[in-house]
Formats: C-alpha cells, sequence, structure tokens
C-alpha cells in the first residue's frame, strides 16, 4: 500500500509545502511499512519529488486544471487515492489544500486532522499531534476511520531529503463541468514578494506605527530579509493595510522561521496566531508590553530610530555575507 | 432568500486555555463563550442581506442546552428563528452531518459558516457541509454578493485574492472582511427582548459517526525569558539572529 501526498505547484514549479508534505509521507510511511506516491498537477519536474521520499508520482496534466479549482483537484486526489487504495493521505495546509480539505474529506469519507505539527505519535492507532485552541495548546488526535487525511502545517515538520528512486507515471483524471460551478475569474496576488503563507521572515507591524505613512521602513526592512509583511488586527481595521495583511487569531497564522514585530503590543489574540515561529524579536518602546513575555529577542526602543539603523545593519551584514 | 448561519460556541479569544482529567478535557472552568468570530462575520453579512434583500436568516448550532446564550445572542443580532441539535459535537465530520440534515430539511439557499472555529480550529464543516448537499462552495470568503442567483465571492488565497463567479445553492466559509469590523452589532435591549420570543427549535441529532477523537492536550512548553538587546547596539541583535538562532 501506499501514502498518497498531494504536492502543489505554482505555474509548474513545486511549492515548498509539496517538499515538506513529501517528506512527511515519507516519514508517515516508514513507520507504516508502505511506499509514497505523490499526485501532482501540471507540473514541470516531476522527478524532484524523488529527493524528499517519493517512490512514485502520479502526474496530471490536463488544461481544465490551469486553476486551482477546489472541487476539481479533491476529485483527482480522491481518484489517485482509489486507484492506489491509499489509505492514509497528506496534505499541506495552504489556502488551497484547506479549501479542497472538507470536500476531500467528504468524498472519501474520512477523517482529517489539519495542523499537523510532528511525525505521528503512534500508527496503530493512528495519533497525531496538531494545534489547537488557535496555537494555546496542542492535541494528540487520534484519527478512527479507515480512510485519514493528515493537514501538515507550514515549516513544522520540515523539508528533508532522501533521494529516493522515482518513477514518474501520467494519469489521468475525471473532469466534470459541474465541478466548475464556482470558477475562478480574476486572481490579484502580489508577484515577486513573499506571502505571509510561505515567507521564512515574516516581519509585521502594528498600531505603533502611527499611521499608514510610516510603513515605508517597513517595506524596506522587508525587502532587505526577503520577508512578507503583515500587521495587527486593529492596522488592517483602521485601512492603514490590506485585511490580507492582518496576522493573529481572527487573521492568518504565521509559522515563519523568524517573526519581527514591530509596535505590537502582544495582545493575546494577536499572539495565538503568531507563536507558532520559530524566532520572535520584538520592537517597543514600552518595557511593559506583553509581546516581551513571548519573544525571544527584544529591542526596548522606538521604530523609528530602530527600524532604520536595523535596516543599515542588515545591509551591511548582507553585503558582508552574501 | 433563505440563508442558515451554522455558529459554533466557542471560548472568547481572551481566554486561557486548560486541561482537566489527565490533560485529556478543555477545563471550561470560568470561561466565557461566545459566537466563533469567523461566524460572527457571516452572520453580520447575512443580517445585510436580511435588511437589504428581504433574505430570512436561521442559524443552527450543535451543541448541548449550554449553547443556547449564545444563539439567543445571534437572535438578539437578527436571525429570525435559530435550531439547535441536540448533541456534543464529537467531532468536524459528525457535525458537518448534522448540518447538512438540517440544511437539507429547511431548503436554504446559502449556508453561512466559518472559515474555522477558533477552538479546535477543524476548518473542514463548510466544505463538508457543501459535498454532502452537492452545493457550490467558496472558502476564506472575504466578500460576497448575491443578484437572483448569481453569487460573486471573493476568497482570500496565499498571497492576495481570488473573485469567483459562482450561483446559488452555495455554501461559504467566511472570516473577517465579508463585513467590517465597524459593522459588528452588540445586541441591544430591543433585540434581547424581541429574541426571547423568537423560535429555538431543539432537535434530535441524526446518527453519524465520529472519525477522528482528541486524546490528549498539551501545552505550547514554557518559553524561556526574552534577551535584551539595547537598542544603540543592532549589531548585537544582528549577531544573534545569524549565529544564535540561525535566523538570517
Ligand atoms: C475577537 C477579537 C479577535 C482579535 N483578533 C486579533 C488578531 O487576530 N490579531 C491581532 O493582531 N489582534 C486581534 N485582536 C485585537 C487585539 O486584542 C489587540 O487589540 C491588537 O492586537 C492590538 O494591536 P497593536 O498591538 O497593533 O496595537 P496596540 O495594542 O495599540 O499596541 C501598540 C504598541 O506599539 C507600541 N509603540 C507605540 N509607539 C511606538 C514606537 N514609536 N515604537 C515602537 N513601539 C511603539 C506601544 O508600546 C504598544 O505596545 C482581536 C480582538 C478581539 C476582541
Ligand atoms: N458545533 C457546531 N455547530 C454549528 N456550526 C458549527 C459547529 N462547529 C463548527 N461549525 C461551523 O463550521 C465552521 C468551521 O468549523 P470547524 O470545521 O469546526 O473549524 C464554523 O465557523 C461554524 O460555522
Amino acid at each position: 500500500m501506499s501514502v498518497l501526498v498531494y504536492t502543489e505547484s505554482d505555474k509548474g514549479n513545486f511549492k515548498k509545502n509539496a517538499f515538506e508534505a513529501v517528506s512527511y509521507a515519507y516519514e508517515v510511511a516508514q513507520q507504516l511499512g508502505d511506499t509514497v506516491t505523490a499526485l501532482a498537477i501540471n507540473a514541470s519536474d516531476c522527478s524532484v519529488l524523488g529527493q524528499y521520499g517519493a517512490n512514485k508520482v502520479k502526474h496530471v496534466s490536463n488544461e481544465q486544471l490551469t486553476n486551482f479549482n477546489a472541487k476539481a483537484y479533491a476529485n483527482a486526489i480522491a481518484e489517485a487515492a482509489i486507484s492506489e487504495n491509499a489509505k492514509t493521505i497528506i496534505i499541506s495546509s495552504s489556502a488551497d489544500s484547506k479549501f479542497l480539505s472538507g470536500i476531500l474529506a467528504a468524498k472519501l469519507n474520512a477523517g482529517y486532522v489539519p495542523n499537523v505539527v510532528a511525525a505521528p505519535v503512534s500508527t496503530s492507532p493512528l495519533v497525531v499531534k496538531r494545534t489547537a485552541f488557535s496555537n494555546k495548546g496542542f492535541a494528540h488526535t487520534e484519527i478512527t476511520s479507515e480512510t485519514r487525511i493528515i493537514g501538515v502545517s507550514n515549516n513544522s515538520f520540515g523539508v528533508v531529503e532522501h533521494g529516493v528512486q522515482v518513477d514518474v507515471e501520467d494519469f489521468a483524471v475525471q473532469v466534470n463541468d459541474k465541478d466548475f460551478g464556482a470558477k475562478s475569474v480574476e486572481v490579484d496576488k502580489v508577484v515577486g514578494k513573499a506571502t505571509i503563507a510561505d515567507a521564512d521572515v515574516v516581519v509585521s507591524a502594528g498600531r505603533g506605527l502611527k499611521g499608514p505613512e510610516n510603513w515605508g521602513m517597513i517595506e524596506e526592512l522587508a525587502d532587505v530579509l526577503g520577508a512578507a509583511t503583515a500587521c495587527s488586527k486593529p492596522v488592517s481595521d483602521l485601512g492603514w493595510r490590506p485585511h490580507g495583511e492582518h496576522v493573529g487569531q481572527t487573521g492568518k497564522p504565521v509559522a515563519s522561521n523568524l517573526y519581527i514585530a514591530i509596535g505590537i503590543s502582544g495582545a493575546i489574540q494577536h499572539l495565538a496566531g503568531v507563536s507558532a515561529s520559530k524566532t520572535k524579536v520584538v520592537i517597543n518602546t514600552d518595557p511593559e508590553a506583553p509581546f516581551f513575555k513571548a519573544a525571544d529577542y527584544g529591542v526596548v526602543g522606538d521604530a523609528f530610530e530602530v527600524v532604520p539603523q536595523l535596516i543599515e545593519k542588515l545591509k551591511e551584514f548582507k553585503a558582508q555575507n552574501a | 432568500m433563505k440563508i442558515l448561519v451554522c455558529i459554533s460556541n466557542v471560548p472568547d479569544t481572551t481566554s486561557k486555555i486548560n486541561f482537566t482529567e489527565g490533560d485529556t478535557k478543555f477545563d471550561t472552568n470560568g470561561v466565557q463563550f461566545v459566537i466563533n468570530p469567523n461566524d460572527e462575520f457571516g452572520l453580520t453579512r447575512a443580517m445585510w442581506f436580511k435588511e437589504k434583500q428581504g433574505a430570512t436568516v436561521h442559524v443552527a448550532t450543535v451543541g448541548g442546552a449550554q449553547t443556547e446564550p449564545t444563539i439567543r445572542k445571534a437572535l438578539a443580532i437578527g436571525a429570525d428563528e435559530a435550531i439547535r441539535i441536540n448533541a456534543e459535537p464529537t467531532d468536524g465530520f459528525f457535525v458537518a452531518r448534522q448540518l447538512a440534515e438540517v440544511a437539507k430539511n429547511g431548503g436554504y439557499d446559502l449556508i453561512i459558516a466559518g472559515r474555522e472555529s477558533i477552538d479546535y480550529n477543524g476548518g473542514m464543516v463548510p466544505g463538508i457541509i457543501a459535498t454532502l448537499l452537492d452545493m457550490n462552495f467558496v472558502n476564506t470568503c472575504v466578500s460576497l454578493e448575491i443578484e437572483g442567483t448569481d453569487a460573486k465571492a471573493v476568497r482570500e488565497i496565499d498571497g492576495g485574492n481570488e473573485t469567483i463567479a459562482t450561483s446559488l445553492p452555495l455554501v461559504i466559509g467566511g472570516q473577517k472582511g465579508l463585513v467590517e469590523e465597524s459593522d459588528l452589532r452588540i445586541p441591544n435591549m430591543r433585540g434581547i427582548m424581541m429574541a426571547r420570543k423568537k423560535a429555538l427549535h431543539v432537535v434530535e441529532a441524526t446518527d453519524a459517526p465520529t472519525m477522528t477523537a482528541d486524546v490528549k492536550f498539551e501545552k505550547p512548553a514554557a518559553k524561556g525569558p526574552v534577551k535584551l538587546v539595547d537598542a544603540g547596539n543592532i549589531d548585537e541583535l544582528i549577531s544573534l539572529l545569524h549565529n544564535e538562532a540561525k535566523a538570517i
């Protein structure tokens, strides 16, 4: 039997979460004594998945699937699972994978556990560790159904190389007009900039910045670090920044390697959404700001003095380490 | 247009999270329960459809009698009727089955659920309902407009937004953006009085299996103290981030 992993790509290129999902699938397959089959849709170089542990890649090449469509993609994954007789399916935690997860669970009558952060705790029964209560806790969740879907949290298990011999085969799937009852008409996406979901570094600023006109230095700091920009909830509520940048319990979750919080107090709802980041830095004038209790490194100081210095010093550092 | 808003009863966002019974149960002691924030945005958008387009709005929750104050609040905000499916919400699949059953019998054109519940963060209920009932589905929905049976929705994707053309019957997984923060309503006295007279139907659950079970909970490991760096010594911060944290 095989563990099936859905590997996401964008314009033919695999996303980093695809490599992490395959790495995770390899670990699960080791524990279960199974092999790993990856499903890729319109990807250009499928053999690269062998590097992360895929034994086989089923490649769907289909023009109707050029744009992501949750129902059609869920169908493709379900068909692959059935053809491989796969009972364990691994997906990522991207917006697209979360979109199709419920559809896939219903189609396969499968138990689904999202936001999984570590290799299974046990395989019989299958128990996985996931975040719960918006990162304020973890749950060990047993999946009791015969078919089970695990959603791997971004940047949690990590990308692990194995170098497995991989076979790539074409896989044709049924595409139904009915699946396009919800149809993409326009995608408005920042290009050439890291997104909060995939970025290694996220630079985030709060009400301490005083107004939208002061975001130039935040953008510049993000630029130097190749980081995505984010903000606290009031900042997006006030219209200083777009809603898509709002992070926290009711915004986007952040699970980056480095999270830099500037002029953010560290309210419980904010921390809940960002605490999964590995290293957290806070810059705040108020030494009593709650964020100092949650951060690894802190600078008590005025953002308008500290950030420009940080930009200069980082540029020097990058120049030396280039 | 008939709308069903699915409401999950969750700990207030400021709640401290603790576990009892050997870390196998969530400790509800002293915890204030509220309408799941993602559902509150959806409910508020539903009120807009009611006021501007004459929609009828029902709310439904799967839960025990202790969830009634939360659905009463939804009635006080303006929903017309409430349905409580009398069962413990054991897992997302179970909950979705219950809601799908109620939705099927109610003949709703639009089902608004949230992107996720902020307690167990399952994020699967709307997708399962849509699939069980063979309805269109848009997740992480941040804008929804309806004209006749045509719908235009915007969903949040990683790094941007996607506009989607779809039609009723439709299920959405909603979140902030559906309405502005300032549009959220605190029930007033009149709303609360009227809510008392509105129907709250209690229905029994249908048989459905659960697929997952939380066997144990853990709290995140305690963090060490923050390392403070002098504002005049940013070089040290960079050195710590590079050498110690290996973050840059
Ligand atoms: C239901 C609910 C859900 C919520 N969900 C979220 C969520 O998902 N995400 C979220 O972020 N919030 C959320 N909140 C809001 C949260 O409670 C806080 O209000 C919010 O996080 C505060 O944002 P802030 O830190 O930017 O602003 P403030 O709390 O106003 O903090 C500003 C900080 O900037 C510092 N500062 C001021 N000037 C400077 C300067 N020159 N240099 C450096 N620092 C300076 C101040 O010392 C202060 O600590 C939610 C609230 C509710 C009720
Ligand atoms: N017990 C419940 N009763 C009614 N609706 C629920 C319940 N649990 C979840 N939902 C709905 O499903 C959405 C997603 O929840 P979940 O899949 O649990 O993260 C929520 O925002 C609610 O709209």
